[in-house]
């Protein structure tokens, strides 16, 4: 039976998130204590060595992306990612409001690392909340000295899914409009106003606390090989138990849903899953036994993606399901580059004219064909995965489209 | 120097230089339509993709560094199939009108579709948005229906004119090119200089006081100076039937060192009234508070006459010469020579001085 192992909620519901106290008798903000007699070369070697990746989608090395910021550089900025703009997700949230200092302290802990003197969190424009609850935070860690000379503020999105993609991240906070730049250069050697930046993801610092309190080996040891530690993942949809789990990354997606999630309800039967947020892969019932690393969902052709899990009983249709999905995309897409500002609206109307039963396998082709070069031709991430629960869901599930062609109902 | 194959070839380019660069530097053509040399990059289009050995993606070579040992494909089934795509997506939103678009032959979306083989896209059975094409000023057409959003109009704006009148608004396939509040260019810091019309590879900007008179294969291109003024700028006069129906840009630095193809509002929209009917092509002497015509020897004898008058009556410095930047340097030469020479005065003194 898989069982859930806390690194990053470890306090969740144990200390009082209001509580700067609370988090200091937990043993907080000793990490960061102890990183200062570190060098950054030393403590960037055990960020690298204990294999933490990237916990907001792309599995980057997280030690290896902080080595990538030059050492002479006078300026440099750390950005924490808290836009979580991917329906169903909502992990970081229950992260920062169950322990804010231990964002703080993981954004501190990278900020010894590069040398910077001043961070941000992106916070999703729909978490005003957590905004405050934050600002509360960094008030009790700057009087108290904690942060030392590192300075924390908090900018908020305006609710555009594409700023959480870390360079439209960048472009808004400048003040621009939310748009991907091209890479590279990476953040790492141009970032938030040219200068070198490391944007990671809330879950990414949030773990930095317990690696540098227990060494790389430790956290290395943890889960898979390949992609170390826990991952919190947030269940959704027709699952028992729609709550966060935080797990070691070498459970496997049934005993997510099923030992953890507590199963479908009401009798029914499990269809599909869809991992990793509104552009991850829809995944059958014969691949349920994958372990929820990244190399092993990416080698199953399934993306980890934010960790939002999303359950499907039997009676769910797919085109019903991936047609709001396409909805999402178009309104979504920034409208930079023409794979993507075009072909989001474009699938959309594909997928609209199959699920009112007007489309003819040539549809289904096109919808196809246009779905492939979007995967490998849009500017970004949110252009290259938009179409891949259309993809998936028409190589697992293509009865549910058979069913809706012209051809098949005359 | 770095190596790389290209199509099969072994290739060399300077370090530093894009996918992009290295292709041209050894003849391989990649289409572009983004991308303008003089303007920053924005990697948007995607029309200059290429296919990487060991890259799940597809590289925009106008922005991917050239690196040593690269294995690139340009023209690959896949490429071929994705760029057809991208048009076909352009296509569907296009208001494809090049029988009367003063564009034709000269549009590098229609080159495209050409080259492409794009006679209608996959894509259009939901229509195309409208755009009203309504923009009062008298200089600028702005048809939106034939907009690609390649952005070039807004960064030439910004960066050559630092006008900043239009920027792209709203997000998505609602996105569009528009002045502040979708309002009209009059009421925008736009200053007409039409560095958007030179920079667009469609017919979505055009000059209106050119509309209708003559595309870019029936006109001779006559390269010359501006001549409202003492800057200088090199553009070229477009002849039809020997008559000035346009002006276009050369952006080559070599021909048009002071401006390269940058013009102002005088330069590139008002050269009308070389044809105009309201132009004087005969002396006039006014006589009892009317003009009659004259010919040239009688005026130029009265103008010496009148002139001899008043040096002797008044002296030499009761005379002054005034010049313009809308003569050429050695009229300008000249006029100051006649009056240091011929009249005994140094007052001469020019517009382009003020
Ligand atoms: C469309 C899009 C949306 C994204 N949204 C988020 C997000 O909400 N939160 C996040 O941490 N990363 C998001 N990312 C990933 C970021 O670009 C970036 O990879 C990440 O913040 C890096 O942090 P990490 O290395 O710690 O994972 C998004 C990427 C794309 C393409
Ligand atoms: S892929 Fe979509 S969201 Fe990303 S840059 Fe292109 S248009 Fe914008
Ligand atoms: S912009 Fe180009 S493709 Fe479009 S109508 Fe004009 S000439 Fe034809
Ligand atoms: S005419 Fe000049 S100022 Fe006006 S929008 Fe075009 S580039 Fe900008
Ligand atoms: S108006 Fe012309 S230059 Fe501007 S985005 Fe459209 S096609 Fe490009
Ligand atoms: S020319 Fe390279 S993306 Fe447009």
């Amino acid at each position: 039976m898989a069982q859930e192992y806390r690194i990053v909620l470890a306090n969740a519901g144990k200390i009082d998130p209001a509580s700067l106290d609370d988090y200091l008798n937990a043993g907080g903000y000793k990490s960061l204590e102890k990183v200062r007699t570190m060098s950054a070369k030393e403590l960037i070697d055990l960020v690298r060595s204990s294999k933490l990746r990237g916990r907001g989608g792309a599995g980057f090395n997280a030690g290896m992306k902080w080595g990538f910021v030059p050492e002479t550089a006078p300026e440099t900025y750390v950005v924490c990612n808290l836009d979580e703009g991917e329906p169903g997700t909502y992990k970081d949230r229950t992260i920062v409001e169950a322990d804010p200092h231990l964002l703080l302290e993981g954004m501190a802990i990278c900020a010894h690392a590069i040398r910077s003197k001043q961070g941000y969190i992106y916070c999703r424009g729909e978490y005003p909340f957590v905004v405050d609850h934050l600002n509360r935070a960094i008030e009790q860690a700057k009087q108290s000295g904690q942060l030392g000379d590192f300075n924390i503020e908090v900018r908020m999105g305006g609710g555009a899914y594409v700023c959480g993609e870390e360079t439209a991240l960048i472009e808004s906070i400048e003040g621009h409009r939310g748009e991907p730049r091209f890479k590279p250069p990476f953040p790492g050697v141009a970032g938030l106003w040219g200068k070198p930046t490391v944007v990671n993801n809330v879950e990414t610092f949030a773990n930095l606390p317990a690696i540098v309190k227990n060494g790389s080996e430790w956290f290395a040891s943890i889960g898979s090989p390949n992609y170390p530690g826990t991952k919190v993942f947030t269940l959704t949809g027709d699952v028992v138990n729609r709550r966060p789990f935080e797990v070691p990354t070498n459970t496997t997606i049934r005993e997510l849903i099923f030992d953890l999630g507590g199963g479908i309800p009401n009798g029914k039967a499990f269809k599909a899953v869809q991992i990793g947020g509104t552009s991850g892969a829809f995944i059958p019932e014969h691949l349920l036994d994958t372990p929820l690393d990244f190399d092993s969902m990416r080698d199953a052709g399934i993306t980890l993606g934010t960790g939002a899990v999303f359950v499907m009983d039997e009676t769910r249709d797919m085109v019903d399901v991936v047609t709001r999905i396409a909805k999402f995309f178009e309104h979504e897409s920034c409208g930079k580059c023409n794979p993507c500002r075009e072909g989001t609206f474009r699938s959309y109307e594909l997928m609209k004219k199959i699920k009112t039963g007007q489309a003819t396998p040539s549809d289904v082709e096109n919808l196809s064909t246009l779905s492939k070069v979007m995967t490998k031709a849009c500017l970004c991430g949110l252009g290259q995965a938009a179409p891949t629960p259309i993809l998936t869901t028409l190589e697992h599930f293509s009865d549910d489209y058979k069913r809706r062609l012209l051809a098949a109902i005359s | 120097m770095i190596r790389l194959t290209i199509n099969g070839r072994e290739v060399e380019a300077p370090r530093g230089s894009t996918l992009l660069q290295a292709c041209q530097l050894n003849g391989i053509e990649i289409p572009t339509l983004c991308y303008d040399p003089d303007l920053r990059l924005a990697g948007s289009c995607r029309m200059c993709i290429v296919e990487c050995k060991n890259r799940p993606l597809f590289l925009a070579s106008c922005v991917a560094p050239a690196e040593e040992g690269m294995v690139i494909e340009t023209h690959s089934d896949q490429i071929m199939q994705a760029r057809r795509v991208i048009l076909e997506l352009l296509a569907a939103r296009h208001d494809f009108s090049c029988q009367t678009c003063d564009k034709n032959g000269d549009c590098t979306f229609q080159d495209y579709c050409y080259e492409y083989g794009i006679k209608e896209s996959s894509f259009e059975d939901g229509g195309r948005r409208i755009y009203t094409v309504d923009d009062p000023n008298p200089f600028l057409e702005r048809d939106y229906n034939k907009c690609i959003m390649c952005t070039r109009c807004v960064r030439a704006c910004e960066e050559i004119t630092v006008a900043r009148a239009i920027n792209v608004e709203n997000r998505g396939h609602h996105s569009k090119i528009a002045v502040a509040f979708d309002g009209y260019l009059e009421d925008s810091p736009c200053v007409f200089c039409g560095q958007c019309v030179m920079v667009c590879p469609t017919g979505a900007l055009t000059s209106k006081v050119s509309a209708g008179q003559g595309r870019a294969f029936e006109v001779d291109r006559v390269l010359t100076t501006c001549t409202y003024c003492g800057t200088g700028c090199t553009l070229e006069l477009n002849v039809k039937d020997d008559r000035v129906v346009g002006v276009s840009s050369n952006r080559e630095e070599e021909w048009s060192p002071v401006n390269k193809g940058a013009l102002c509002v005088k330069g590139r929209f008002g050269w009308d009234f070389i044809n105009s009917p309201d132009r004087l092509t005969t002396p006039l002497i006014k006589e009892n508070g009317e003009f009659r015509e004259a010919s040239w020897d009688e005026a130029l004898d009265l103008v010496a006459q009148r002139l001899q008058e008043v040096k002797d009556q008044h002296g030499p410095d009761s005379l002054a010469m005034f010049t313009s930047a809308r003569v050429t340097n050695e009229e300008n030469y000249l006029a100051q020579k006649f009056t240091r020479a011929v009249l005994g005065t140094n007052n001469v003194d020019h517009c382009a001085r003020l």
